[in-house]
């Protein structure tokens, strides 16, 4: 790969649009190019900066109250709670329409479980926020599953599957070792454009429970269990995108790809 | 807001504001950055959200509220504001050509030091040179940098193949590391960082 093409691909590198191939050609190609890595490394800070909340801009309440003047609501019924919803879910089963059927089915998955659910998805938000702050990101840094999983033997009672989703469009950045509830839990982390997955990794505790799907705070926690192990993936990508890395990543360990 | 969509049917705009107000910040902050003038980018984001709810029917189920947004947003800037003499001109297809052409993508990879590690600014500095890209390149950046959009989500706001945001997302990211670089330098006595380059 020439420096000029370099130039151009580097940036699909940062953003996480460059597929596996091409991200090692290119990355093959930094590591002896001194003029490129430095382009790159720089490119890297500057895209680190600009994710920074000051770099965003707050509009000003008097705009918000005059667009939620101009537009009108119906009088909401008081409690917009859950039983509402679950009220007109159950008109919509009622009306036998399919697209209603679609739109609960998707509803279902926020329903909230028991308290203690509660509790573990909001330290699950909270482990990923660390992660994020300061550079506690990853313990071993690694896009390779074989050195990710090796890294967690002896740190932990399990052994948790580590897999490459690159040609999945989900890339492995690293690992690192984390707590959720108290106990340790392996914490593999993925990237999706300039998202970052959080993928927990523990025993189960107790009763197994199929697969859940959570927000808080504008986090989408999906959260399911295999083998024994529980798994919680957490990211603030859109809820749609967090399903399909856990479908792909069930595949991938179903058919032993560890 | 014209009486006949607020009328006809309320279900459909509360579904609308549901929908589109939590979108509000981001809105506003690239109609901010598009416009570079906070009364400028109010009046901006208010006419989107106007025009969206009454165009709300042509977003299709799967399609994400954010990027139609900001391409109803795009069309305000350019249209409403383009031709206004006290903004700076916004009508990136009357300037694209011209900067595309003339703005050389690899200059800074010649005349920078590749020694020398990018250091941090802070926020207000970087807007400050954000604001002063070309709009051509303003814009994908902002979309990519500060909205974090996929480059396909980029390519249909700005209606160009992917392709092209990724050109413009070079240059402009050329644009800004030269101009991160001489910011980082502006402490010091004049042209010394210029004589250093040479």
């Amino acid at each position: 790969m020439t420096c000029e093409e370099t130039h151009i691909l580097l940036h699909a590198l940062i953003d996480g649009e460059l597929d596996a191939g091409h991200a090692r050609e290119v990355e093959a190609h930094v590591a002896n190019c001194p003029r490129c890595a430095a382009q790159l490394r720089d490119y890297r800070g500057m895209h680190a900066a600009m994710s920074a909340p000051g770099l965003r801009y707050q509009a000003p309440a008097s705009l918000r109250a005059r667009l939620e003047r101009a537009l009108p609501t119906t009088a909401l019924p008081a409690p917009r709670a859950s039983a509402t919803s679950r009220r007109s879910l159950m008109q919509g089963f009622g009306m036998g329409s399919m697209v209603s059927a679609a739109l609960a089915a998707c509803l279902v998955l926020f329903v909230v479980h028991t308290e203690e659910d509660h509790r573990i998805v909001g330290d699950v938000v909270s482990a990923h926020l660390r992660s994020l702050q300061g550079d506690h990101l990853i313990d071993v840094q690694s896009t390779d599953q074989h050195t990710v999983k090796p890294w967690f033997n002896g740190r932990l009672d399990v052994a948790p599957p580590v897999i490459d989703l690159t040609p999945q469009g989900f890339t492995l950045i690293g690992g690192r070792l984390d707590y959720i509830d108290g106990r340790p839990v392996a914490a593999i982390v993925y990237k999706r454009r300039a998202h970052v997955i959080n993928l927990f990794v523990s025993q189960t505790a107790g009763s197994a429970s199929g697969a859940a799907m959570e927000k808080l705070q504008g986090f989408t926690v999906w959260s399911w269990a295999w083998s024994g192990l529980n798994f919680r993936a957490v990211s603030d990508i859109n809820p749609e995108e967090l399903r399909e890395f856990g479908d792909k990543l069930e595949t991938a360990v179903q058919s032993g790809a560890s | 807001m014209s009486d006949r969509t607020t009328d006809e049917d309320p279900a459909r705009a509360r579904r609308f504001r549901d929908a589109a107000l939590p979108h509000l910040d981001a809105v506003y902050t690239l109609a901010r950055y598009l416009l570079r003038d906070p009364s400028d980018a109010e009046d901006a984001v208010q006419e989107c959200y106007l025009r969206a709810l009454r165009h709300f029917d042509t977003l299709r189920g799967q399609e994400e509220v954010k990027p139609w947004l900001f391409a109803i947003l795009r069309n305000v800037c350019r249209v409403e504001y383009g031709r206004r003499s006290r903004v700076l001109l916004y009508d990136v297809n009357a300037e694209s050509d011209k900067a595309e052409s003339t703005i050389p993508l690899w200059r800074e990879a010649q005349d920078t030091p590749e020694t020398e590690m990018l250091r941090k600014l802070d926020a207000e500095t970087i807007r400050g040179l954000v604001a002063a890209l070309p709009d051509v390149f303003r814009e994908v950046i902002v979309l990519r940098e500060v909205e974090d959009l996929s480059y396909r989500e980029i390519a249909t706001i700005v209606s160009a193949p992917v392709g092209t945001v990724m050109s413009r997302l070079a240059r402009g990211r050329a644009l800004l590391r030269e101009a991160w670089l001489k910011a980082e330098h502006k402490d010091e006595p004049e042209g010394e960082y210029e004589e250093r380059l040479k």
